[in-house]
């Protein structure tokens, strides 16, 4: 079984579908022969033509209103926003509209698109090129949206997206582009969209967390092992819908929950975590459920050291086990 | 003559859904009347059965041209259970129609634009022979997706036509307070494409100026923006007052410009119909609306349960 990073299997992910399915068209700003500015798409202008790899003008509402448009008259199209950071201007086309096609039309309309959105921190992105947009999307009835962190649950969550008959949010952690390696399997698989899954089991402490904290919750639960705290830690892989279930069971099982993102805490992901427990393991409880994330600043400073500051690591998730075991 | 009646059935209906309205029936509505010439013209122009519609909401006539029946559109307004475009989920004429090809998705200004264009770029990457028409108002030409989907649409050369039926007003903003210049359809030639301004009373100019375009269309030259000069002859809609904005003499001006007026004079003027046919006509269609309104009426509303429909494909996630 090969290893690859995440943006190896992205862009393989992107390239067997599209050979596939000739209906998948892959349309944002220099994905054509630039390859995208990750190269998620190298190559592909070589391999698809410029009919089926369109390098669009810069402007993210029509970005994902054409593709709306096109997914309504038969295609599959993928929108890549260039960095999350800049899918505000089509928010409106997403939220306002592709989520609610089928809904809308009484599902005479549908509109099968994948938006695959290059988001977070911690690559020295300064203001406009580290948010975490995921809240907004995963707020709204109609979209799907996952967040795959590993090189695994990012081929299986894209094939699942690009076979979808609504629009998905594939949101892809940018350090965890070339930073995560893992083996992928060259045979095709999908993954269920809505399934968390447990990432290293344990019997102490629920850590539920996505994307690159993933990695360093990981790495933090790793290091609890000396302090003989045993630490589960729950992928949540999907924001919309939340797989409930996962969660309340790694709860009820060790009584406690710690939840850990990189967005800015205040009604986000960790919010509806911190929901989802209190209204069904509250007595399984033995302490409070703990959040951890970045303060409430506009994410996140140019800085070094500020950006360090800003941004939950494995040392900072490490002292919050420690301190939630101690309760 | 067929236009005609169209335009005439479109005229009753709609000064009924007012009437509803105003009996507390209907929610909201907003009137075509003033834009009927231009939309039954425009539909001729082209062929249902493998174009694109994509409407907005003042699109009564362009609706009853297509096909659509007065009792669907009605069941849009009382928001009855049979509403095809939504099942009563959306404001009238909103959603997506099971025959013709006609949607409109959204009552957010100026987004059926960029989807045109990509409704567009399906057809023209399957090599399908099929045009795209996207109407929108005046107001909807200052929205940032507007130029978004022009310029994108002449990058690809797709085969969409831009209509916009301008009243000259976006609700109560005049048209000197929403462009520095004298005509929409100059705009097109900063895109790389004909734009062209017609009176949009006038049935014959709104004609000729969408076969120039469906033509270009199908030949793969790109696209036309058309710019139809219309009376918005009431209120934006039934929420508002014209009156409060509109000069009493730029309301009275409109009397000269209805365009059902307007086609009755010259049919009769040509002797293409007598008084008494343009009587029979209008007797028929008010026959017709009063027929459609009774049947409507005594249909149900839709069950609550059925709200939890069509989130997402399969059983969904709520409940």
């Amino acid at each position: 079984m090969p290893e690859l990073s995440v943006i190896e299997a992205v862009r393989e992910t992107m390239r067997s579908e599209m050979r596939r399915d000739s209906s998948i068209i892959l349309m944002g700003e220099d994905v054509g022969h630039r390859g995208g500015v990750f190269l998620a798409s190298d190559g592909f202008v070589d391999e698809f033509g410029e009919d089926r790899v369109i390098d669009t003008p810069l402007a993210e509402s029509s970005i994902c209103g054409v593709a709306l448009g096109a997914a309504v008259n038969g295609m599959r199209p993928i929108a890549e926003i260039q960095f999350a950071d800049f899918v505000w201007p089509a928010i409106n086309q997403l939220v306002g509209e592709a989520a609610r096609v089928r809904y809308g039309t009484n599902g005479v309309k549908t509109a099968p698109m994948t938006v695959r959105v290059p988001y977070g921190g911690g690559v020295r992105g300064g203001l406009y090129h580290s948010q975490s947009i995921e809240v907004l999307f995963a707020h709204t009835p109609g979209l799907s949206v996952v967040a795959p962190a590993t090189p695994y649950d990012a081929r299986g969550l894209l094939t699942t997206a690009l076979r979808s008959n609504d629009p998905v949010i594939v949101l892809e952690h940018k350090r965890t582009y070339r930073l995560a390696k893992g083996e992928v399997p060259e045979e095709e698989y999908s993954i269920p969209i809505g399934r968390a899954e447990v990432k290293r089991e344990g019997s102490d402490i629920s850590l539920v967390t996505y994307g690159l904290m993933l990695h360093y919750s990981l790495q933090a639960a790793e290091m609890a092992v000396g302090q003989g705290i045993d630490v589960e830690v729950v992928d949540l892989r999907t924001l919309r819908p939340i797989d409930a279930k996962t969660i309340i069971e790694s709860v009820s099982k060790t009584g406690k929950a710690l939840i850990v993102q990189e967005d800015t805490p205040a009604i986000s992901v960790s919010s509806e975590v911190a929901a989802i427990i209190g209204e069904n393991c509250f007595f399984d409880l033995d302490g409070p459920i703990t959040r951890l994330g970045p303060p409430e600043i506009p994410p996140m400073p140019f800085s070094p050291v500020q950006e360090a500051a800003f941004m939950p690591s494995p040392e900072k998730i490490f002292d919050a086990i420690v301190r939630l075991a101690a309760i | 003559m067929e236009l005609y009646e169209t335009m005439v059935l479109s005229r009753y209906l709609d000064q009924r859904v007012w009437l509803l309205n105003r009996q507390g029936k209907a929610a909201i509505a907003a009137s075509a009347q003033g834009h009927e010439a231009t939309q039954v013209a425009c539909i001729e122009a082209t062929d249902p059965s493998k174009d694109h519609y994509l409407i907005y909401y003042r699109q009564f006539t362009a609706m009853l041209a297509l096909g659509t029946e007065p009792e669907e559109l009605l069941r849009g307004f009382l928001a009855r259970a049979d509403d095809p475009m939504s099942a009563a989920r959306q404001f009238p004429l909103h959603g997506a129609h099971p025959r013709v090809d006609l949607f409109n998705f959204s009552n957010v200004i100026a987004t059926q634009l960029p989807q045109a264009a990509g409704v567009a770029l399906a057809d023209k990457l399957n090599k399908r022979d099929a045009v795209t028409v996207v109407f929108f108002g005046d107001g909807a030409s200052s929205q940032g997706d507007t130029h978004e989907a022009m310029n994108f649409a002449a990058v690809h050369k797709l085969p969409v036509i831009f209509f916009c039926e301008n009243n000259r007003y976006a609700i109560s903003v005049p048209m000197e307070k929403q462009m520095g210049i004298e005509s929409l359809s100059s705009r097109a030639a900063a895109y790389g494409f004909p734009g062209v301004q017609i009176d949009g009373t006038e049935v014959s100019a709104v004609h000729e100026a969408m076969a120039a375009a469906v033509e270009r269309a199908r030949n793969g030259e790109g696209p036309t923006l058309i710019e139809a000069m219309v009376e918005r002859l009431l209120p934006h809609t039934t929420d508002d007052d014209h009156t409060r904005y509109r000069s009493s003499e730029d309301i009275e001006q409109m009397n000269d410009r209805d365009p059902v007026k307007i086609m009755s004079e010259k049919l009769i003027e040509h002797g293409l119909i007598s008084k008494e046919q343009d009587e029979a006509i209008h007797a028929s269609a008010q026959q017709r609306v009063n027929q459609a309104t009774d049947a409507v009426e005594a249909e149900p509303y839709p069950e609550a349960d059925l709200m939890y429909l069509h989130v997402t494909e399969g059983p969904g996630e709520v409940k």
